[in-house]
């Protein structure tokens, strides 16, 4: 017996109502051998984690549907048919999972020992002292640093990724055969994400314990993945060794997912899009006969883009010195300042992309908010044609507010779920009385419909009808009715899957193309940036650390932080 | 996905609540109250209730005329046995009278009555009913037609209060949770002392400013005190709604303070105050019983299920169940019906769903 988990033709679906199902996982069926890891990668919808619940048991009964032709075997042992109590036996102790959010999956009134030391009593039958001592152990192994003190702790006390290794030590405190992993570091910063990486890899090496391994980023699989399987919508598009996923992939899907992520080493005209490689065949003979797939795409866009700063740029926007305080309570009468933002300084040319890029914490998407005085700033200026955006009055910047707009990270709550997507657009129209009347403002509407790439017919519709992709197309389009110059793009993509979010990037390199928009474009993504972006700005600490030009803050990092986070970047091939 | 007509979030919550049966029943039981007020309001049915129908406290049909009759109507003198040795018996025997009423006493009125009934006026009261379907009062009004008069002045009173309650809540409470700071603090402040001041008293403190009793006056009562339930709920959820993107977008595109307030958040969380509404609705029925029973209730004239259930007290005593019956089943059901119907709204207009 040599795999640990089996999963045959599974199949689950969902009650919707009394009479409709929606089928999320299509009869798939992969294996996890012992002492290995295996990726389950797939973008949202594609059923993998509904897969992995499945394992787990965690699914909710009375609306879920498994076929009974589905076979889960651990160990050699039927899952699906077994109690309730017997799989609570092996849930946790053979089997453990750790979740995207660690946050969320912590109790925040009990300290990190004592959640870890119950997993330890209940499974392992250990005394207090016992649990105690071996929860050191385990604090020690996952690398968390002091855990004499951290022991005692309340997971607020902690940061995201020091809980992310809490919940790891509980995961593994029964040494479990198998550890399923869903997207365990999506939450989290790109540097803490490496390190994340690296102690799953090394206890799993260590322990020797399988690996189920789900997320929807292919690239960061790649150094320690042995297996990977890409699915979606419910159905598996390919299984294989990682080398031969990543060196030779077989199903356009793949290639697609692949290509689709902005790499470090190349600036194509427009990204590759999902529908380049599924539309596949009559797009290929288009391109010039029988050329493979991959490279068909190379093809069509021969030019690579150049970026950078020209002596020529003329600037829109200056910024001097921008600075931003909270103050937070301390104690009963104390208050204490929190600098969020110190002395940001840069220069945005017209036409151009200023990337902005930090951790979390770093005051990037501060610096955003306080230029569009959805935050006041502490101190400083913003010249825009001459008059200083942060020292005018409320009443006299209602007029610019239509010439620098914003675009939110999260599409899901930027748009009012009760207005439809009309009532989106025409607001901003009306508000600045753009358009004669509503006739004129309705027809503004649907060429902007169209112009980001939705159908007419989403005019009548309510934002919860769209996808995440479609819902930032009609962030874009709700901006747009207003032609505004300057476009902060705080986030935008990064909600989205790697296909949307390279439509949703192709997008707004038109945009620039077409209206010659200036963007400030703060991300996380060192990637995207690099892809996107003339000049950038790293952040740490509310200050700036960093501004180059992007090919040559990429190729040659000044400082140390700069080039921390460029490291931790997952490469891939 | 595009195939189907668009429906909305007020849409979608219909489709949830059309699913659940037991929605649909208690609102189909709603619905009939206030189909029942709407027509009775507009003197379409009941508008006779005042009629003495039935003989006073008429018993329903189902129970029949024969005991109560029997208990109203007289009984024989008691035989007693003379006393051979009592120097008074035959003043007593002097003093007894053919007419003697049910306890056997001698009425001193017996012969105005027998000259009333004589002259005919009895003759009206042979007309009346001896039973009613669910019997009549004090006066033989008809109990089912007195119940439906009654429910038009109880639901008006707990719709109308419930509606200025959840009005002047919310509205506190969004300028509370929205502008946050030294409004918030105001109102707050504000709504500590409403808070504090037990609520009858506080009652009792709004109708003697009032000064007159009435229906309207019971409105404003309850409307003027019960605002801080819905105020605390509707603040929490404005400051939780005032920092989501979507308000932070509508700020960027330039829309007004006000705008963002109701046009904005309010449509979403607009469901937290219908809840409201219907709780207090409820609340505010059942809260017009205590009134008239502290007599801040409706004025004599007007009947509503409070002063009912205030009638049956007196009557209650002499075995005259149907009308306390009759009132407190009416209130019952809508009650009940009201707050199943509450408790599906809220399950069906939880956004958190999509």
């Amino acid at each position: 017996m040599n795999n640990l988990l089996e999963v045959s033709n599974l199949r689950i679906a969902f009650r919707v109502d009394r009479k409709t199902t929606a089928e999320a996982v299509k009869g798939i069926s992969f294996v996890v051998p012992r002492n290995a890891t295996v990726a389950l990668v797939g973008e949202s919808g594609s059923g993998k984690s509904v897969s992995s619940l499945a394992v787990m048991g965690l699914l909710p009964p009375d609306t879920t549907i498994i076929d009974p032709a589905s076979s889960i075997r651990f160990d050699g042992r039927e899952i699906l048919t077994m109690s309730a109590a017997e799989r609570r036996a092996m849930c946790g102790k053979d089997v453990a999972m750790i979740f995207q959010e660690p946050m969320s999956s912590l109790n925040p009134v009990f300290t990190v020992g004592a959640q870890i030391a119950e997993v330890l009593r209940l499974h392992m039958n250990m005394s207090k002292a016992q649990a105690r001592r071996r929860t050191l152990e385990l604090l020690e192994e996952v690398g968390i640093p002091d855990p004499a003190n951290k022991i005692d702790a309340y997971p607020s006390q902690m940061s995201g990724g020091q809980q992310q290794r809490v919940m790891i030590a509980m995961a593994i405190a029964c040494e479990p055969k198998l550890l399923i992993a869903d997207e365990p570091t999506t939450a989290l910063d790109v540097t803490i994400q490496k390190q994340i990486m690296e102690l799953i890899a090394d206890l799993q090496k260590r322990r020797a314990m399988a690996v189920l391994f789900i997320t929807h980023d292919l690239g960061l699989v790649a150094e320690i993945a042995d297996h990977v399987i890409v699915m979606r919508h419910g159905e598996v598009r390919e299984a294989g060794t990682a080398s031969q996923v990543f060196g030779q992939p077989a199903d356009p899907y793949t290639k697609a997912l692949l290509h689709c992520r902005p790499s470090l080493d190349a600036r194509p005209w427009r990204l590759p899009v999902i529908a380049d490689y599924l539309a596949a065949p009559d797009a290929r003979r288009h391109a010039g006969g029988d050329i493979a797939e991959g490279q068909g795409v190379k093809l069509l866009h021969p030019l690579e883009r150049q970026r950078g700063s020209a002596p020529d740029d003329q600037p829109v926007l200056v910024v001097r010195n921008l600075s931003k305080s909270f103050h937070l309570r301390d104690g009963w009468f104390g208050k204490r300042e929190f600098k969020a933002v110190k002395d940001v300084s840069f220069t945005l040319a017209r036409g151009k992309t200023l990337g902005v890029v930090g951790e979390s914490g770093s005051g990037k998407t501060t610096v955003g908010l306080t230029l569009l005085r959805l935050h006041q700033a502490s101190g400083g200026s913003a010249m825009f044609e001459g008059r200083d955006l942060i020292g005018m009055s409320a009443r006299e910047f209602q007029g610019y507010k239509r010439r620098i707009q914003i675009i939110f990270q999260n599409p899901y709550a930027s748009l009012n779920p009760r207005f439809t997507v009309g009532e989106i657009l025409l607001e901003p129209m009306r508000i600045h009385r753009i358009g004669a009347d509503d006739r004129e403002r309705t027809a503004a509407a649907y060429l902007l419909l169209e112009k980001v790439g939705l159908p007419a017919s989403a005019f009548q519709r309510y934002p919860h009808e769209f996808s995440g992709g479609q819902r930032q197309r009609i962030a874009i389009a709700r901006c747009l009715t207003m032609k505004p110059e300057i476009l902060v793009c705080d986030e935008s993509v990064s909600a989205l899957d790697v296909s949307v979010q390279a439509q949703v990037l192709n997008l707004l390199q038109d945009l620039q193309d077409e209206f010659g928009l200036s963007y400030i474009f703060i991300s996380h993504d060192l990637s995207v940036v690099k892809y996107i972006a003339d000049q950038v700005m790293v952040m740490h600490q509310g200050a700036v650390v960093e501004l180059a030009d992007s090919d040559q803050l990429y190729r040659n990092p000044q400082h140390a932080y700069t080039r921390a986070l460029l490291s931790a970047i997952p490469r891939h091939g | 996905m595009m195939a189907h007509a668009s429906v909305g979030l007020w849409g979608l919550a219909w489709r949830r609540l059309r699913a659940d049966r037991v929605a649909m029943a208690s609102l189909a039981v709603v619905m009939a109250f206030l189909l029942m007020l709407v027509l009775s309001a507009s003197g379409l049915i009941v508008a006779d209730w005042e009629d003495e129908v039935g003989v006073n406290y008429a018993p329903p049909g189902f129970v029949g005329a024969g005991p109560v009759a029997a208990v109203v109507a007289p009984v024989a003198p008691l035989a007693l046995p003379d006393n051979p040795f009592d120097p008074l018996a035959d003043d007593i025997r002097a003093l007894r009278t053919p007419v003697l009423d049910m306890y056997g006493v001698a009425d001193p009125l017996a012969d105005d009555l027998a000259a009333l009934g004589a002259s005919g006026v009895a003759a009206a009261g042979a007309g009346k009913r001896a039973t009613l379907p669910f019997g009549a009062d004090k006066w033989g009004h008809d109990i089912i037609k007195k119940t439906i008069k009654g429910g038009e002045t109880s639901i008006v009173v707990g719709l109308v209060a419930a509606f200025i309650a959840v009005g002047l809540g919310t509205l506190f409470g969004a300028l509370s949770g929205y502008c946050g700071g030294a409004v918030d603090d105001f109102f707050n402040w504000f709504y500590s002392i409403f808070t504090a001041i037990p609520s009858v008293l506080m009652i009792l403190a709004v109708a003697a400013v009032l000064q007159q009793k009435g229906v309207v006056t019971i409105v404003l009562i309850l409307g003027l005190t019960g605002w801080t339930g819905p105020y605390r709920l509707i603040r929490a959820e404005y400051i939780k709604h005032k920092a989501r993107e979507y308000v932070l977008a509508a700020d960027a595109i330039g829309a007004s303070h006000w705008r963002r307030m109701f046009a904005h958040i309010f449509p979403n969380v607009s469901h937290v105050a219908l809840v409201q509404m219907s709780i207090l609705v409820v609340g505010f029925i059942k809260a017009e019983v205590i009134l008239s029973f502290l007599g801040f209730g409706v004025p004599v004239g007007v009947v509503s299920w409070g002063s009912m259930l205030n009638e049956a007290q007196n009557e209650l005593i002499l075995g005259r169940w149907w009308q306390l019956t009759a009132a407190a089943i009416a209130m019952a059901l809508l009650v009940t019906a009201f707050s199943l119907f509450t408790d599906a709204l809220r399950d069906a207009l939880d956004p958190k769903v999509k």
